[in-house]
């Protein structure tokens, strides 16, 4: 610090001045260089996409591209919202998407603050290594394990058949896929959720809990007093950074489970814009469902965002 | 009191325990399915014990020309996507850095990513621009799109921020360029914050199935994990689910139960590798994503 200042504190000759204005110039073009490279990929592969939203507004043919296609307005929008499958699209992101947040933020904080009574280090750092590991793996690779453990075969199916639940069809039946979605999420990534929760639990003062112990607190009226309010900002906070992410329920997850028997549970807005839209070839349609997702997306967005600077002055962006 | 008190930490251990073996065991179970005969396989008698070991199924997995194939495409498409990131991530992040007052245009850059971040064009007008660019059925369609990682620009961008001004200012007097101040002062003392985010692009490139299935169409350029989700189809339920003999033959060919989970012992191979790295930096990268920007 003191350097710095010394630095600045040289008085600057008039020669130098001149010297170090042309100096300035060039850096400035120099940096401006440096964007260049990354801001046009991003023109290339984000903006010019992003005009290419006006096709929600048309009935985009490929042959005739954006200029030739014919505007029909509202039409898709139209569509969408008279289609019978549009609250159901809805009804399943939402439900699939908060019950994982939801649940999922429990698990964690729960996992942390167990976590954080093991005094066996090496338990504690081997569960760590082991509870970690499914958030670095694809959905690709885990629906495969899933679809191993709840298949009609599959091994928890077979021991809850033995208690006496028999013929559980979790990928095939509308009640049970929506658990399975958000239970084999939470099994995901609660582990590395956890990572957040207990760093707040270890920036706890310990005074708190031995003036706790004086008073004669037991161990759950020390985590009820000391250690939930110790964490409360950060759960605040990320519940309001998950806020725009109930409109995400998982498109990896999705695609890679489901199938047509339970499109009326399992079906949600990002792979139907990905069947309809994508492999249907309704261009314009799927655009139009996409683009009435990414704006309630970011209303909900800017909303966290504000909602977040108002309660913790901690702001995503 | 004290009993009281050990019952409470027994079941606090216990429950941890627990909740560790709840995520090992079913990837344990793929475990012991590529290792076991196939008989056994199909019969599901694999638990946690492989029975009658064999290393057939990786035998297999050796002499499998589309495999490899996928696995080299994927290999090919991390170390491109990797490198591009990085020179990309550090050349705008060092202009980033700067004040306002020293890099003049610097919030309308800002805005530019931060705008990217949140809005994009969606599935189907990027797909279309990727076609329009003749990119389909090219690795580069598996790269270009996701050359400039925001999240990691910013996170390095923060990163340079908490560098001493002194460091780059003696730099400057002894007449260094902006890019040499760049690669001799700021990269070699960011290199846990650079191991973050080439831990996240290599992570993320790996397990992407989505690119490989919207933008290549031809199955054997797929990469690997576009592969593997191919194979993801189970002949059990899809018999039970009244799918046509047509069906069933083609999923019978494709579902050979240990071979298959040979190979997705082999596609996350390379991620257990890294994996000691990845539990130090990204929990790192965790932490520092949550500052502000």
């Amino acid at each position: 610090m003191a350097i710095d200042k010394d630095i600045q504190a040289v008085p600057s000759q008039p020669v130098k001045k001149k010297e170090k204005s042309s100096r300035e110039r060039k850096n400035q073009l120099m940096f401006h260089l440096m964007m260049i490279p990354g801001i046009l990929f991003l023109i290339v592969f984000t903006y010019v996409p992003m005009a290419g939203i006006v096709m929600a507004f048309q009935n985009y043919i490929p042959a005739k591209g954006l200029m030739g296609s014919a505007w029909v307005g509202f039409t898709h929008f139209q569509r969408l919202f008279s289609l019978p499958d549009i609250g159901l699209l809805f009804r399943n992101t939402i439900i699939i998407a908060l019950g994982k947040i939801i649940i999922g933020t429990i698990l964690s904080i729960v996992f942390a603050i167990l976590l954080n009574e093991i005094r066996v280090m090496f338990l504690k750092k081997s569960v760590q290594t082991i509870v970690y590991l499914p958030h670095f793996l694809s959905w690709v690779v885990l629906s495969a394990v899933v679809m191993n453990m709840f298949n009609l075969d599959g091994s928890i199916t077979q021991i809850l058949s033995s208690i006496g639940l028999k013929d559980l069809n979790f990928l095939g039946s509308n009640k049970l896929f929506q658990p399975l979605l958000i239970g084999t999420d939470v099994w995901k990534e609660f582990g590395y959720s956890s990572v957040v929760y207990l760093a707040a639990i270890t920036s706890i003062d310990p005074g708190l809990y031995e003036a706790a112990s004086i008073d004669g607190a037991s161990w759950f009226k020390k985590v009820w007093h000391v250690t939930l309010p110790g964490m409360m900002t950060i759960i605040l906070l990320l519940a309001i950074m998950n806020l725009p992410n109930i409109l995400n329920a998982g498109f990896d997850q999705v695609y890679n489970l489901y199938s047509p028997m339970v499109y009326e549970s399992g079906d949600i807005l990002d792979t139907y814009v990905y069947r309809v839209g994508l492999i249907g070839r309704q261009y314009s349609f799927g655009t139009a469902v996409g683009l009435f997702k990414a704006l309630i997306g970011a209303v909900l967005m800017i909303g966290a965002n504000e909602i977040a600077g108002h309660y913790t002055d901690r702001k995503m962006f | 009191m004290k009993e009281k008190l050990n019952a409470r930490i027994i079941i606090i251990y216990i429950l941890v325990i627990v909740l560790g073996l709840v995520c090992l065991l079913p990837l344990w179970n793929i475990v012991a399915i590529s290792l076991s005969g196939s008989a056994a396989v199909a019969g599901n008698k694999v638990g946690l014990i492989p029975v009658d070991l064999t290393f057939g199924a990786y035998e297999k997995i050796m002499s499998d020309g589309q495999f490899w194939r996928s696995f080299g495409i994927s290999v090919l498409r991390v170390a491109i996507t990797l490198a591009l990131n990085l020179v990309l991530i550090v050349l705008m992040a060092y202009p980033l850095a700067k004040s306002k007052r020293v890099f003049r245009g610097r919030t309308l850059y800002m805005n530019l990513m931060i705008f990217a971040m949140l809005f994009n064009g969606g599935m189907i007008p990027t797909y279309l621009v990727v076609k329009q660019l003749g990119l389909l059925n090219t690795i580069w369609a598996l790269i270009l799109p996701g050359a400039v990682p925001i999240f990691s620009v910013i996170l390095v961008m923060n990163f340079f921020r908490g560098i001493p001004k002194a460091l780059e200012e003696a730099a400057i007097i002894d007449g260094a360029t902006p890019l040499q101040v760049l690669f001799q002062v700021f990269i070699p003392i960011s290199l846990p914050s650079l191991a973050t985010v080439s831990l996240f692009s290599i992570v993320g490139t790996w397990n992407d199935f989505m690119g490989g299935l919207i933008y290549i169409t031809k199955a054997k350029d797929y990469p690997l994990m576009t592969y593997i989700q191919a194979l993801n189809v189970n002949i059990a339920d899809a018999i039970k689910n009244n799918a046509s003999a047509e069906q069933i033959a083609n999923l019978a060919q494709l579902s050979d139960k240990n071979l298959n989970a040979a190979k997705i012992m082999v596609a996350i191979i390379p991620l257990l590798l890294i994996y000691p790295m990845l539990q130090k930096y990204f929990v790192t990268g965790m932490v520092v994503g949550s500052v502000k920007e």
